[in-house]
């Protein structure tokens, strides 16, 4: 490094600021290394060896965590069928995760706009009181919605208090509840970069389209929307991301019988024993992630050149 | 613009008709359970929903239970200690990522600290549950350590993003004045761009003790037997018959994360 630099001393003081930058870096890097990124590539092994009898792995290379991702042997006559529970499991993240994106992109849109369409001074309030509930623990968010949802929580007690019903609707341990308390939950994950995107909305372009007699629907869906596409996609994906993983919610509101990809994962590190199904639906789910994160990086690409 | 909706009866460019309806429901959605979660702490009686006036008498009995006292006092070492090194380790990498034209390596630095953002922490959980079972096994280290680690890493991103801000925001002049009148690299950086750099530095510490306090996904999986946070042992008294006491906790909790956040938007709102 240095014998090529001799000739020329800024070319020397760069290479010796940017290794300094390394240098500077290297200590956050080895951290995160040795536990976060590292042990990524240890689950992606232990995926591939065999489940040892009492948890844990036996060191003998296999497939077989793979093929029962998706696939059960019976234990009788050995013919094969598809793992019905671990499907309807994927199925149900899956779909959760999209409705859940969806209803929080419906009730997120409009208060994001709000918000952005406040005057500069009570904006700052408006946006940290959804800041708050971020900031504010899982768990406790998460006992919170499941008081409003028992039996004998708010709803019930209220719809029954009226007359509505007479015996309470169940709608703990239902689908329902899970994609209620998601919805709570990861609200401010979409509301926030919606508000990024429509703080910048140039209302010029807006009175343009008045000018032209286009209705307020039409403005909406031809003008406001296109314009904010960027923000509607960074929020979906980071709402749809930590719902797909999402473990603490499912577990309270699921009460261990609608479980989601998250939960299976734990059951196979915990009563499951089965180390090696648990290191593959992680990287299963650590795949379909990555895939919504190129769509995402693909779309604000596309957007930075339309914008050229 | 102000101005032109003020007038009355000018036609609103910013108007969408529901909009404001479905944006005060979606508040008041977000803080009625909160808030009632609050009140139902301060419950007499011994059901969660059945208010029987007004006593302090479930923060009373969450004070006096030992297995409480035992993981609050573990939660905040954790998250102080997690935030003190994720702070010092964030700092350095903020001055080594901003102040310099983009260099080879610049994207994979960014993508390594940002990483425990993207992937999904019930993915790290096991990772780290693994690992951390190897180490076990072949040292018979135990303790507090492991938690350590893995919190410092996944704070890591939270403590660098307003650190980063910080230093993107700064003027380099007076780092540059300091160097005409002959202070050292070290005094420069002591005496100039250390003070400047306070306000992100605090914030990012802030962001990251809030962050490690509420952890549980990574925490559940990484703990060893007794090993309670008070997250951990929140998500384990699910399998009983909730009493207020939970909420007293809660409530807690939430005083010290919105007292930390509050905090957090003062400081790095303000403007020198």
């Amino acid at each position: 490094m240095t014998s090529s630099s001799n000739n020329d001393p800024s070319v020397f003081a760069e290479q010796l600021a940017v290794r300094r930058h390394w240098l500077l870096c290297a200590p956050a890097l080895t951290v995160l290394f040795l536990a976060a990124s590292g042990p990524l590539l240890i689950v992606l092994v232990y995926s591939f060896l065999e489940s040892g009898e009492y948890g844990g792995v036996v060191w003998k290379p296999s497939v077989d965590a793979w093929f029962r991702v998706v696939f059960q042997r019976d234990i009788f006559d050995d013919t094969l069928s598809l793992a019905d529970a671990h499907l309807k499991i994927l199925w149900r993240s899956m779909r959760l995760s999209f409705f859940t994106t969806i209803t929080t992109l419906i009730l997120g849109f409009p208060t994001a706009y709000f918000i952005a369409t406040r005057p500069q001074n009570s904006r700052n309030i408006w946006l940290f009181m959804v800041t708050v509930p971020f900031w504010t623990n899982l768990l406790i968010r998460t006992f919170a919605i499941m008081e409003v949802i028992r039996n004998e929580g708010m709803i019930n007690t209220l719809l029954i208090f009226i007359g509505v019903i007479d015996a309470p609707v169940q709608m703990m341990n239902t689908d329902f509840a899970i994609m209620v308390g998601m919805t709570y939950v990861y609200l401010p994950l979409m509301v926030l970069p919606l508000y990024a995107a429509m703080e910048r909305l140039d209302f010029s372009l807006v009175e343009a389209a008045y000018d032209l007699y286009a209705t307020r629907l039409k403005v909406l869906w031809r003008v406001i929307i296109p314009l904010v596409r960027p923000g509607v996609v960074a929020g979906s994906i980071l709402v749809f991301i930590p719902a797909l993983g999402a473990f603490v919610t499912p577990r309270v509101l699921g009460g261990g019988k609608k479980m989601m990809l998250g939960n299976l994962i734990e059951l196979q590190f915990g009563a499951g024993r089965n180390w090696p199904l648990g290191a593959a639906l992680s990287i299963t789910l650590l795949a379909v992630v990555m895939v919504a994160l190129l769509v995402y990086v693909r779309t604000v690409q596309k957007n930075a050149e339309l914008q050229r | 613009m102000n101005i032109l909706s003020m007038k009355p009866k000018t036609f609103s460019l910013r108007y969408q008709p529901g909009f404001t309806i479905i944006a005060l429901a979606c508040f008041f959605m977000l803080y009625a359970p909160i808030v009632t979660l609050v009140i139902y702490s301060f419950n007499a009686g011994k059901y969660i929903s059945i208010w029987e006036g007004f006593s302090l008498q479930w923060y009373v009995s969450a004070w006096n239970n030992e297995i409480v006292q035992d993981a609050t006092i573990r939660s905040l070492v954790l998250a102080l200690q997690a935030s003190l090194y994720s702070t010092v380790l964030a700092t350095m990498a903020a001055l080594g990522t901003t102040r310099i034209r983009p260099f080879r390596g610049l994207t994979a630095i960014y993508a390594m600290i940002n990483q425990p953002l993207m992937v999904p922490e019930i993915v790290t959980a096991v990772a780290l549950l693994i690992l951390f079972a190897m180490i076990k096994v072949a040292t018979g280290v135990q303790g507090l350590f492991y938690l350590v680690a893995a919190h410092t890493a996944f704070c890591i991103p939270f403590a660098y993003l307003p650190i980063r801000a910080r230093l993107e925001g700064m003027d380099l002049t007076l780092e540059t004045a300091a160097a005409d009148l002959y202070a050292t690299p070290w005094m420069t950086f002591r005496r100039v761009t250390l003070p400047l750099m306070w306000p992100g530095i605090i914030a990012g510490a802030m962001l990251a003790f809030v962050i490690s306090l509420d952890d549980i996904v990574i925490t559940e999986f990484v703990k060893s037997a007794g090993q309670e946070t008070l997250p951990t042992y929140m998500l384990g008294q699910l399998r009983r018959i909730i009493t207020p006491e939970i909420n007293a906790i809660s409530t807690v909790l939430l005083a010290i994360s919105l007292l930390v956040v509050s905090f957090f938007f003062v400081v790095s709102h303000k403007r020198d």
